[in-house]
């Protein structure tokens, strides 16, 4: 399995990862490499098997009641935020690309 | 007339009525809250924090679902559905996507005699974003504030299959769908506020097309706000979209909006390139299990249908459609008027006191029907119904005693004694009043015996007015007609 | 007093209670220790000086009043992934860097429940991935016992922190041996419970049907102690398990006589150190001596472990990540956009390792690959948990290496990222299944590079 660069761009981008160029690079391949070694799991005939998404299966729903516990205090929720204004935390402004 | 026929999907969003949000216990009501009070490290995405579903929620989706006769999966599971967005605080939305909580529905936006059946391909939970408000500053900077309130409040999706063939067709659906959701009790149904957003597909067609069961692309218009602005966007579109083709050229299939102020749809700038949500199970929520007892249960705690219900008080009791709506516009307000019919059968008589005296109290006290606590016991309402109905008291003393009965919380009986209410009935007590009030309206006297009825109703009250409403109303009027020589 | 820094949990709590020592005596005897060895070690990233001697001084008055838990007075070294209130919690990233949790985890305020003395925060491979501790972003540990080495990872700063008698024990997170494979490398005990065993609450999540807490110790026995106070049930955590809490100290106390022993064909491969399969096969003969009855088993799919995991693991990573954008907390870089914002941090925040996962992730995710990457890998992990079902139809307890190598230098295996994930090959089975598991030592003697090689039981739920 070989990724190359501009699948590697693509990738990243759907990350949301800036990479350099030299990043790009060795990305490509270390994930070519991993991705390979990784392939040989489409060598087991698994069509007849149920995929195991977690660990614990519990036999009854795990919920919890409806009840409303107090927020947490407004400064504290905000005191990890980089840009506040107003009680609010300031972003750049979202613009849509143009398609 | 066009030549195409008109094909119409609606997605629905509704936020649900619990007490807490989603995956977290910070208070659902934030409406008209501070900015990022109603938050905690949970919804806010904060690292190492972990959801736990609420059950409320889980069991309001089971309603919605058996309301919209839909089938509940056995199996079921939240995934996560990734993209990155400033509104989303975890980069992904926990969403049942391969295993929605109901599907195969359908509601009937005819009547029985004439169905009109529009299929619910899909009813599943998810949590609503963060919001965030656009700002241009006194600076002429511009910029994003991101507020956390309404992030993880719980919100279900309706999602029809592409059934309604008009605008008006599309708008009875959302109208229906609104009725029960309220009348479940689950959603406020509240567009102006957001709580229930309204998104709709639409594309048009041929009729050969539609014997052929094709279909054209469709145009996506969300920002709905209104069934009027669903109404206006739909009539539209169709003839937007039938003027393209009729120009020889293609309909994109594009998401837009609707802009109020042009009264046009307008193509939403779309994304670079097609969302990848990357579904995958949420590992951090073990999969949920619907056993048919469990459903079962749902269904029987579900308040009658409320057509079903309107129906009965039109054809059981006799009521007009108008009362019978009103009567059933909340299975509390339904369950009040059927536990008082028990105590006082005089169907006519209890709905008017409900709907007229016993509402202007409740609504003067900004109280609901649900407020079941505050509200006088549904047997004590129908008594004063009851007697009403047999002259044990007037209306008048009705006004008197309403007010009291929610105050106090005494029986009707105790009321009447403490406000010295009792109705003279008796002949000999009302003749002397009767006389003194004809002997000071001399004026009014000559004109009743003139024929002039409507001045008959003037003199009833002068009587009443001089027996601070305690006249018997029946009584009343035979001795007045008598004294008058005038016939009822 | 320093001689007082390298008691055991247990003899430690023992002199509380004799009034030989006092907590604050004790964890003054710990922070000299942190003090003199820290700069070759380099274990913590940072030490809580302050908090330890406050929380020493509350400790010494719930010992005065009696009934105090076994942990109460004893200093601990937490792994930098598990959030501490108030206390910076970075996760070994860049994107982290003063982020100070409103919150504590649930194994904290289990920890403080019973008055522990918090020590500082451990180094780590950045959010957990890695084998050697190298992909911290901060600082490089040395292997306490051939500083040239690595103390294995991504537990490498909690592992290297008790063996240097930096702490008494310390708490770790495993979610392909994290734990298990630095102990081994450091020649302590670390165990992986069950998953669901321990909350997650509070713990900065890699994948999160694989993580799980558990303690590294310098005992069995200290291991077992420190188990029996953050096992449980968490209402907070939907996974966490409703199963009682056994006795796990007492547990301690059952001989192996009798036990059957499963020894997997598939963990003795070609090309392991000589030394690893030397002391390992010692242990079991010992485990032998001692009357446990060894079973030659198989368990078919290993070699399908690693490769199941690395899809597995990186899906999860690639979601659970997503939220470091640097808008609610963290560390925000500039950009031309907001989605250039958005890039750059992440792009700037996060290491090689972490960036590599999050694109394979996404990658196996995405729309024409998800079918053979991901849901592929969930049916093969579903065979893999049979093989151990039908393992431990015949045996109690699975005995076999932690790790395929005794420590290896720092700087051998960082370019290549196959060959560090291999460092993993034998502990990352046992949680595809959701099993516990524990390294223990397996050799007596140092071997000739000066670290102990240990044994890995893993055990039915």
């Amino acid at each position: 399995m070989q990724l190359d660069r501009a699948q590697t761009a693509h990738v990243a981008w759907l990350a949301r990862l800036s990479l350099t160029d030299a990043e790009l690079e060795r990305f490509a391949g270390q994930l070519s490499s991993i991705l390979t070694h990784i392939q040989r799991l489409g060598e087991l005939d698994v069509a007849d098997i149920a995929p195991t998404a977690m660990a614990s299966e519990s036999d009854r729903n795990v919920t919890r009641p409806d009840e409303p516990r107090p927020a947490s205090p407004r400064e504290e929720i905000l005191a990890n935020a980089a840009d506040v204004e107003e009680g609010s935390v300031r972003v750049r402004a979202i613009l849509e690309e143009t398609a | 007339m066009s030549r195409y026929e008109t094909v119409i999907g609606i997605e629905v969003h509704t936020q649900l009525l619990t007490r807490s949000k989603m995956f977290c216990g910070c208070p659902n009501d934030y409406a008209g809250a501070e900015p990022n009070t109603h938050v905690c490290p949970v919804c806010l995405g904060a690292p190492g924090m972990l959801p736990v579903v609420n059950e409320t929620a889980l069991r309001y989706g089971m309603m919605a679902a058996l309301a919209l006769n839909c089938t509940i999966p056995e199996f079921s599971w939240f995934e996560r559905k990734n993209y990155p967005y400033p509104d989303l605080v975890k980069g992904f939305q926990l969403t049942q996507y391969s295993y929605p909580i109901g599907s195969h529905g359908q509601v009937n936006i005819g009547t029985d005699a004439e169905p009109l059946r529009v299929r619910i391909n899909r009813v599943h939970l998810e949590e609503d974003t963060a919001k965030n408000t656009h700002v241009t500053n006194a600076a002429g900077e511009s910029y994003s504030l991101v507020d956390c309130n309404r992030a993880g409040v719980p919100l279900m999706e309706i999602v029809t299959e592409p059934d309604m063939h008009s605008p008006d067709e599309a708008v009875a659906y959302l109208k229906k769908l609104r009725d029960i959701l309220v009348f479940l009790g689950i959603a406020n149904g509240r567009m102006d506020e957001g709580a229930m957003r309204l998104e709709a597909n639409i594309s048009v067609r041929t009729p050969e097309e539609a014997e052929a069961g094709v279909l054209r692309p469709r145009c996506e218009v969300k920002n709905l706000n209104s069934f009027e602005n669903v109404r206006a966007a739909l009539v539209y579109e169709v003839k937007r979209q039938a003027q393209v083709y009729d120009r020889g050229e293609r309909v994109r299939q594009v998401t837009m909006g609707w802009d109020l102020e042009h009264g046009r749809t307008v193509v939403q700038r779309s994304k670079e390139e097609a969302q990848d949500y990357r579904y995958f199970p949420e590992p951090d929520l073990p999969p949920l299990r619907f056993t048919a007892a469990e459903v079962d249960a749902v269904r029987a705690g579900l308040p009658g249908r409320r057509h079903e219900i309107v129906s009965r008080y039109q054809q059981v009791l006799g009521l007009d459609a108008y009362r019978a709506e009103l009567l059933a516009q909340s299975p509390a307000f339904a369950a009040y008027f059927d536990a008082a019919l028990a105590v006082c059968p005089q169907a006519e008589r209890v709905a008017n006191l409900l709907l007229g005296d016993f509402m202007a109290e409740v609504n003067d006290r900004r109280m609901d029907m649900e407020s079941t606590a505050g509200l006088p016991p549904a047997a004590e309402t129908a008594e004063l119904a009851r007697q009403w109905e047999a002259g044990e008291v007037t209306g008048p003393q009705v006004k008197q005693l309403l007010p009291r009965l929610f105050d106090t919380g005494e029986g009707v009986e105790a009321a009447k004694a403490a406000l010295g209410i009792r109705v003279v009935g008796a002949a000999d007590e009302l003749t002397p009043i009767i006389e003194d009030v004809l002997a000071a309206n001399a004026d009014a006297v000559e004109k009743v015996r003139a024929g002039q009825d409507k001045v008959f109703g003037f003199l009833v009250g002068q009587v009443m007015k001089a027996t601070r409403g305690q006249a018997d109303p029946g009584t009343l009027n035979r001795l007045l007609r008598e004294k008058l020589g005038v016939a009822g | 007093m320093s001689e007082l820094s390298a008691l055991t949990l247990e003899q430690a709590a023992a002199g509380l209670r004799a009034r030989e020592f006092s907590s604050v005596e004790l964890t003054q005897a710990v922070l000299d220790r942190i003090g003199s060895v820290e700069p070759d070690v380099r274990a913590y990233l940072t030490v809580t000086a302050d908090e330890a001697l406050t929380n020493a001084r509350a400790a010494d008055q719930r010992l005065r009043n009696g009934g105090a838990s076994l942990l109460c007075g004893i200093p601990g070294g937490i792994k930098d992934l598990i959030a501490t209130r108030g206390i910076q919690t970075t996760a070994g990233s860049r994107i982290l860097e003063g982020f100070k949790p409103p919150y504590n985890a649930f194994v904290i305020e289990q920890l403080r429940r019973d008055g522990y003395v918090l020590a500082g925060k451990c180094n780590l491979d950045e959010f957990a991935m890695g084998s050697s501790t190298e992909n911290s972003a901060y600082q490089v540990t040395h292997n306490p016992f051939a500083l040239d080495c690595v103390p294995g990872g991504s537990s490498g700063g909690s592992a290297a922190a008790v063996a240097a008698e930096e702490a008494f024990f310390a708490l770790g997170t495993d979610t392909g041996g994290s734990i298990r494979q630095p102990a081994s490398l450091c020649g302590v005990v670390g165990l992986k419970p069950t998953y669901g065993r321990v909350s997650r609450w509070g713990v900065i999540a890699m994948a999160s049907s694989l993580d799980q807490v558990g303690p590294l110790a310098r005992t069995v026995r200290d291991a077992a102690i420190v188990l029996g106070c953050i096992a449980g049930r968490d209402e907070l955590d939907s996974t966490s398990t409703t199963r009682p809490v056994p006795d796990y100290l007492s547990a301690c106390e059952r001989g192996v006589k009798g036990l059957r022993v499963g020894v997997p064909k598939e963990y003795f491969i070609d090309g392991m150190e000589p030394a690893v399969e030397q002391a390992v096969r010692a242990a079991i003969a010992e485990l032998v001596r001692q009357g446990a009855v060894p079973v030659e088993i198989s368990l078919p799919h290993t070699d399908y472990a690693l490769p199941t995991y690395y899809v597995i693991v990186p899906c999860e990573v690639s979601a659970n990540l997503a939220r470091f954008d640097g808008i609610r907390y963290g560390v925000p870089q500039p950009g031309e956009t907001m989605w250039e914002a958005y890039a750059n941090t992440r792009g700037s925040g996060f290491g090689a390792e972490v960036k590599r996962r999050i694109m394979l992730g996404t990658y196996a995710l995405s729309a024409g690959y998800h079918d053979a990457y991901y849901v592929q890998a969930q049916k093969v992990r579903t065979l893999i948990k049979r093989d151990f079902e039908e393992a431990f139809e015949q045996v109690d307890v699975i005995a076999c290496p932690a790790s395929p190598s005794t420590a290896f230098p720092i700087g051998a295996k960082t370019e290549d990222p196959v060959q560090m994930y291999l460092a993993d090959i034998f502990t990352l089975a046992i949680p595809l299944a959701g099993l516990p598991a524990r390294a223990y030592e397996a050799a007596s003697e140092w071997s000739h590079s000066q670290c102990r090689e240990r044994l890995q039981v893993g055990g039915a739920q």
